[in-house]
């Protein structure tokens, strides 16, 4: 049964519905009939090679593109019909820092409390908690222009948080980012969604929407190749299991041929070798040390990463 | 539409901009430094009567003060990354253009009242109690107006700040010449005259020599008529085209 701003009683289940979602500009097909749903309080992610349809899915999915097709509802409210009372629920923290960089911290949590209609003692009363948060009380006052590209993506976290929003948007939050404010925010994320909220994240690092999300929806070429939960897919890709081995001094990787080894990558120290049969694997790698006497450092045994999941699958639409 | 969601968006947007733009050299420059030297390139070396002229010249600072910013509000926020949040905020782009367009009018007001407080000290102004009202009503309606024109402008612009700035002097420079302000509309004839009556400046520079005592073309009341009908033009085309630009540059 549709109620009047025309969602069912499953639609309110979920935070985000998309439904058939299209977009095209100047008859380059961007987005071609997207849908999935989100449920409340889940960790989401979307992911998808450059040029995937994923920034355009997510500005649909926020209010600033008008889907050719296709309906949006943000807890049941219709985007299209509602846009104010939708965006009011949303919290969106574009890939770079866009916050005005000609006010301080303080007054761009405030200008942003006031958008969301906060009352002034309120939004004050938020900015101060929010600063402390995101370690930035002893910056409150200095114009965000004198701050490095990690404290001005920790003070646009801030602004998307400050009105306690129901669903929060991330586009690439930690790109570029150093090490602790990578940690900051994805700390703050992490306990805005143990609160209860609804997270939407885009990303390149699939290791981290491996880690952060219930759930990811791979998109490629516009389309969506698949929504499950990371390791399902894992799972799905079994064959794709490898052996981490690291020796200690130089060794080639045309040295190891067993004939149950798909391909082998080297990365630093250590060779990551995909294969069928692990053991046998590690029998040739043992057979090698032992006929070159050399000494290994580290040797593990791995599934299938949700990279090599990505790149299956994407790979299979290209 | 939630208005009570509506008139918040517009008035923080006014206020945003209010905080950040106002401060910046080039709208000081192009609202303020520039009808100050177009008035003294008219007047210096010249006999002629400054009272007559002054409304003409009050005309022209609201027209550069009030439609200073808005050309340039929306390009600087398109290359900062602004904008683009904006609009995932609770707002829209017809509050945003509101919002935009009171926020120069507050700017213009201020300014013009300043030159017409400068310009009372130094000139025997005839302005009589019943005209206050008529004066203040037409520097709102003329400010709202210009303000919504330079938001017009920017509308359809990307994120390059210079090319919105070639567009807006293409623009407003043609209308200061044809709108009566060197040479109040009474005193223009045929075509000259007619093109004036196209120009929602030369209804403010005859309001203006109305409410200070001088020969106006049409009754003031006409003329903010006209001016309100303006503003609603430019505030309904600024919408529309800003609505299907918005990811100009992004």
């Amino acid at each position: 049964m549709a109620d009047q701003n025309g969602s069912s009683g499953d639609d309110l289940e979920h935070s985000i519905s998309a439904e058939g979602l299209s977009k095209s500009f100047h008859g380059f097909q961007a987005v071609d009939g997207v849908s999935f749903q989100v449920r409340k309080g889940e960790f989401f992610g979307i992911l998808g090679p450059n040029g995937a349809g994923k920034t355009t899915t997510i500005r649909m999915l926020t209010g600033v593109l008008k889907p050719d097709q296709g309906r949006i509802l943000i807890d049941g409210i219709d985007l299209r019909r509602d846009a104010l009372a939708a965006k009011q629920r949303m919290g969106v923290i574009p890939e770079v820092g866009t916050v005005y960089t000609d006010l301080s911290a303080r007054e761009n949590l405030e200008l942003f409390g006031m958008y969301y209609g906060l009352s002034k003692p309120v939004r004050q009363e938020r900015a101060t908690q929010m600063l402390k948060d995101l370690e930035l009380h002893d910056r409150a006052d200095d114009l965000v222009k004198t701050f490095s590209k990690g404290m001005k993506q920790r003070i646009s976290i801030g602004c998307a948080m400050v009105h306690d929003p129901s669903v929060l948007f991330l586009d690439e939050p930690t790109e570029g980012l150093d090490v602790q404010s990578r940690k900051l925010i994805l700390d703050r994320v992490r306990a805005m969604n143990a609160a209860g909220c609804t997270v939407v994240i885009t990303t390149h690092n699939i290791e981290e929407a491996s880690r952060l999300c219930q759930r990811v929806c791979i998109i490629n070429k516009g389309q969506v190749v698949t929504v499950d939960s990371p390791e399902h897919l894992k799972s799905t890709f079994e064959q794709t299991r490898s052996v981490e081995v690291a020796f200690e001094g130089q060794v080639s990787c045309q040295e190891l041929s067993p004939s149950c080894m798909l391909r082998v990558e080297e990365s630093g120290d250590k060779m990551r070798i995909f294969t069928s049969d692990p053991d046998r694997t590690i029998e040739e790698i043992m057979r090698l040390r032992d006929e070159r006497g050399l000494r290994i450092l580290s040797l593990s045994t791995l599934g299938p990463s949700l990279e090599d999941v990505f790149l299956k699958l994407t790979e299979a639409k290209r | 539409m939630n208005l009570r969601l509506a008139v918040r968006g517009a008035l923080v947007t006014a206020r945003k901009d209010i905080r950040i733009y106002y401060r910046k050299a080039p709208v000081y420059i192009f609202g303020l430094v520039l009808p100050l030297f177009l008035f003294f390139a008219f007047f210096v070396g010249r006999d002629l009567d400054l009272q007559r002229y002054f409304p003409g010249f009050l005309a022209m600072t609201i027209f550069f003060t009030s439609s200073s910013v808005g050309p340039l509000i929306i390009p600087w926020e398109k290359q900062a990354g602004n904008f683009e949040r904006l609009l995932t905020l609770p707002v829209t782009v017809p509050m945003i253009v509101l919002g935009d367009t009171l926020a120069g009018t507050l700017f213009g007001t201020l300014i013009s009242l300043i030159i017409l407080g400068v310009g009372s000290l130094f000139l025997p102004l005839s302005i009589g109690l019943s005209s206050v009202l008529g004066l203040a009503a037409l520097f709102f309606l003329g400010n709202l107006c210009f303000a919504a024109l330079g938001v017009l402008i920017s509308s359809p612009a990307g994120r390059v700040p210079s090319n919105v700035m070639m567009l807006s002097t293409l623009v407003r420079f043609p209308l200061i010449f044809i709108s009566g302000i060197f040479t109040p509309l009474v005193e223009l004839e045929g075509s000259a005259r007619t093109l004036g009556m196209l120009s929602p400046l030369s209804y403010l520079s005859d309001g203006l020599n109305g409410v200070m005592g001088q020969e106006t073309l049409v009754p003031i009341w006409v003329g903010m008529l006209v001016m309100a009908a303006f503003t609603l033009v430019f505030l309904v085309a600024a919408s529309l085209v800003l609505e299907s630009k918005a990811m100009k540059g992004l």
